[in-house]
């Protein structure tokens, strides 16, 4: 089976190290890069210098969508479909809907919140070519690690490494992946 | 050096675990309780707790069979037991939530301690309270019926109605609650996949298999945690308006009705303060026996229990105050109907109800403003135990009291309640217990990935002993990023 660099993984001790570490990468240039992290340390937004969440955005219109939706139905299936008139109401009455609305509103939200951060973030995944190193399966308990994906413009097994190990990493580490053979055809058509 | 890089015992902050953990020993000490054997207490208490789920089961099967007749409910108490109990339960659940969302708005750390339990307690809670609705249909079988879908009679749910307002209030907070958790859970499943990678068997192999599927391929990325803990704060931000409007709009079942005792204003805040009162007492209860049981007493801490006494304080002393509006409207108000109601909740053939309510709700909780009794174990579980018992007879007094003393005399009666009733009650304290075993055998109880958070080494800007990296220069620089952000 043929193998093909997938990532440099370095590893650091502590939230701080791998913050300051994580400048340092980022001043380097390097696009598809990650810190992983057993809890989100505080400041690597910055340090990374990533954009505002989108997540919001996606539960403004899942909300809206709730809410209209949910006033939509209330206005059609009592006031349209079957007007109903219950103790002298008009049969379709906003005060009333009020409820119903906020309720479809929240759970409508909630459900674009959390499939919108699934989304987002590109999960679930079955796989990743992380998870072949035994080293990573500290990144969920106490370990902090930077990658550097092979597939980075700036990538360079000599150059990377050299530059992680300056960031006072406690390892510096070349993850590979293995081709199915297709792929690995590929690869050799390609070089 | 600015007041952020000392130590955290200079600025006077307060461990939220026991002094000096490190992130692996909070790894540790959760997920070894998923990993090892049961205890042997864990059986004892399973093996009760699960005879009392399957009692329910059976009953719920009778009830089906010979249909509601055999509750006690009966003119002029069509609601009693059952309603008493759903009212109860979806109460309990509201501190999980409470915990969960407000606590976490607030920034209220020493939540991360006790919020997964909170939460699935709320889960189980909902479930439990879920069932009595749904049984006093009366024919199950039509329970669809609830469902704004179309059916054979062409017709729709009243949506003016409350009770389709609470039923969806109280879908929508299950399924709410059940996302929280889940997301919650997500970086734990991790944890828990990744230490499964190590373990040889067949135990491992479904351990790598089911925490695998379940963390869902989570790597702990940066990435990702930043629309993660977006996610979080609006999952917060919308649970928290939730909360105040389940039992508002449960309140409201009784609140838009004429019966004199139901008919009053203040209940919307009055139930959301009674539902936060008793489910912190059952998250206190559920703690201080998990913690004693599993050794969870670094995470757990006294200041954890202490800081849950002094909310039930609160919302006990809340709670007392509407007992007392509830008099003083019900004076001032002028209605002889709602006078006498009163009156003979105090005095008429439920004045033993009443006392139950009163002393363990507004009496009991009051030992609570001495430091003493706050961080005395037995105390705590004493008084969290009387204030469930209180608890649910708070909602028997306004459901039986009210409907046994109406407008006619001569439509008036006397509740009493059947084995079916009894069986039916404690068959739900069975599943609710039984779901919180396999809960804590199975999933990490403690949310270890927001505890590590929490902890002093876990604040980049926190340069002490933790640290590896020795030059003052590095300290400086990500300093200044951080903050200016560049």
């Amino acid at each position: 089976m043929a193998k093909r660099a997938a990532l440099y993984l370095a590893k650091y001790e502590t939230p701080h190290d791998v913050l300051h570490a994580a400048q340092e990468v980022r001043k380097a240039g390097y696009a598809k890069w990650d810190v992983h992290t057993p809890f989100p340390v505080h400041g690597m937004d910055e340090a990374m210098g990533l954009s505002d969440s989108k997540v919001g955005w996606i539960v403004f219109f899942s909300g809206l969508t709730g809410i209209s939706g949910a006033l939509l139905m209330m206005w059609w299936m009592n006031g349209v479909d079957y007007p109903l008139v219950v103790g002298g109401k008009p049969p379709s009455s906003l005060p009333a809907d009020v409820p119903i609305m906020f309720e479809l509103m929240v759970l409508l939200s909630a459900f674009g919140a959390l499939f919108g951060m699934l989304h987002l973030n590109r999960l679930p995944r079955h796989n990743h070519p992380i998870f072949e190193t035994e080293t990573f399966r500290s990144a969920s308990d106490d370990k902090f690690f930077i990658s550097i994906e092979s597939e980075d413009p700036k990538f360079d097994l000599a150059e990377t490494k050299a530059m992680l190990e300056s960031t006072h990493a406690a390892l510096v580490e070349l993850v590979e992946e293995t081709l199915q053979d297709d792929e690995a055809d590929e690869e050799e058509e390609h070089h | 050096m600015s007041s952020r890089n000392r130590p955290i015992k200079e600025i006077g902050e307060v461990y939220l675990t026991k002094e000096g953990m490190s992130f692996h020993e909070v790894s540790d000490t959760v997920c070894t309780v998923t990993e090892k054997r049961a205890p042997r207490n864990w059986w004892i208490a399973f093996f009760i707790t699960s005879t009392f789920a399957a009692i329910l089961f059976i009953t719920i099967a009778y009830v089906f069979w010979q249909g509601i007749g055999v509750w006690g409910n009966d003119s002029p108490s069509f609601w009693a037991w059952d309603i008493t109990n759903f009212v109860w339960w979806i109460g309990i659940g509201h501190a999980g939530t409470l915990i969960s969302a407000v606590l976490f708005i607030f920034r209220q750390k020493w939540r991360t301690g006790i919020n997964r339990a909170a939460e699935a307690m709320t889960i189980f809670a909902v479930i439990c309270a879920l069932l009595f609705p749904a049984i006093h249909v009366g024919r199950v079988w039509f329970i669809y019926y609830m469902f704004p879908i179309p059916n054979q009679m062409a017709i729709w749910p009243n949506f003016k109605s409350p009770l389709v307002w609470d039923f969806f209030a109280v879908s929508t907070y299950f399924t709410v609650s059940l996302l929280f958790w889940y997301a919650g859970l997500l970086p734990d499943f991790a944890l828990l996949r990744d230490r499964a990678m190590g373990m040889i068997g067949r135990a491992g192999k479904i351990r790598r298999l089911v925490y695998g599927s379940l963390a869902l391929g989570w790597r702990g990325s940066h990435r990702h945690w930043q629309n993660y803990e977006r996610m979080y704060l609006i999952l917060a931000a919308l649970a928290t308006p939730l909360v105040l409007s389940v039992h508002s709009v449960v309140s409201m079942d009784f609140a838009t009705s004429v019966i004199p005792g139901w008919h009053t204003t203040i209940f919307p805040p009055y139930f959301v303060a009674g539902a936060i009162f008793s489910g912190f007492a059952m998250v206190q209860t559920l703690m201080l026996i998990t913690r004693a049981v599993y050794g969870m007493k670094s995470l757990i801490t006294m200041r954890h229990l202490e800081l849950m006494n002094k909310i039930m304080l609160l919302t006990g002393s809340l709670v007392g105050y509407a007992y007392f509006m509830e008099f003083f409207i019900a004076a001032y108000s002028g209605d002889e109907y709602e006078r006498y109601d009163f009156l003979s909740r105090l005095f008429g053939p439920f004045w033993w109800a009443y006392v139950w309510m009163f002393g363990c709700n507004v009496v009991v909780p009051q030992l609570f403003w001495f430091k003493r009794f706050r961080t005395s174990v037995p105390v705590m579980l004493a008084v969290s135990c009387l204030v469930n018992i209180g608890m649910w007879f708070e909602r028997f007094v306004i459901i039986v009291q009210s409907q046994n003393r109406d407008f006619l005399p001569s439509s008036w009666g006397y509740y009493r309640p059947t084995g079916v009733d009894v069986c039916l009650f404690l068959g739900t304290l069975g599943l609710f217990f039984t779901l919180f075993l396999l809960f804590i055998r199975w999933v990490p109880m403690i949310a270890i990935a927001e505890v590590k958070g929490v902890l002093p080494q876990a604040d980049p800007h926190d340069v002490g002993e933790h640290s590896t990296e020795g030059s003052p220069g590095h300290e400086a620089a990500a300093d200044a990023a951080l903050a200016g952000g560049e």
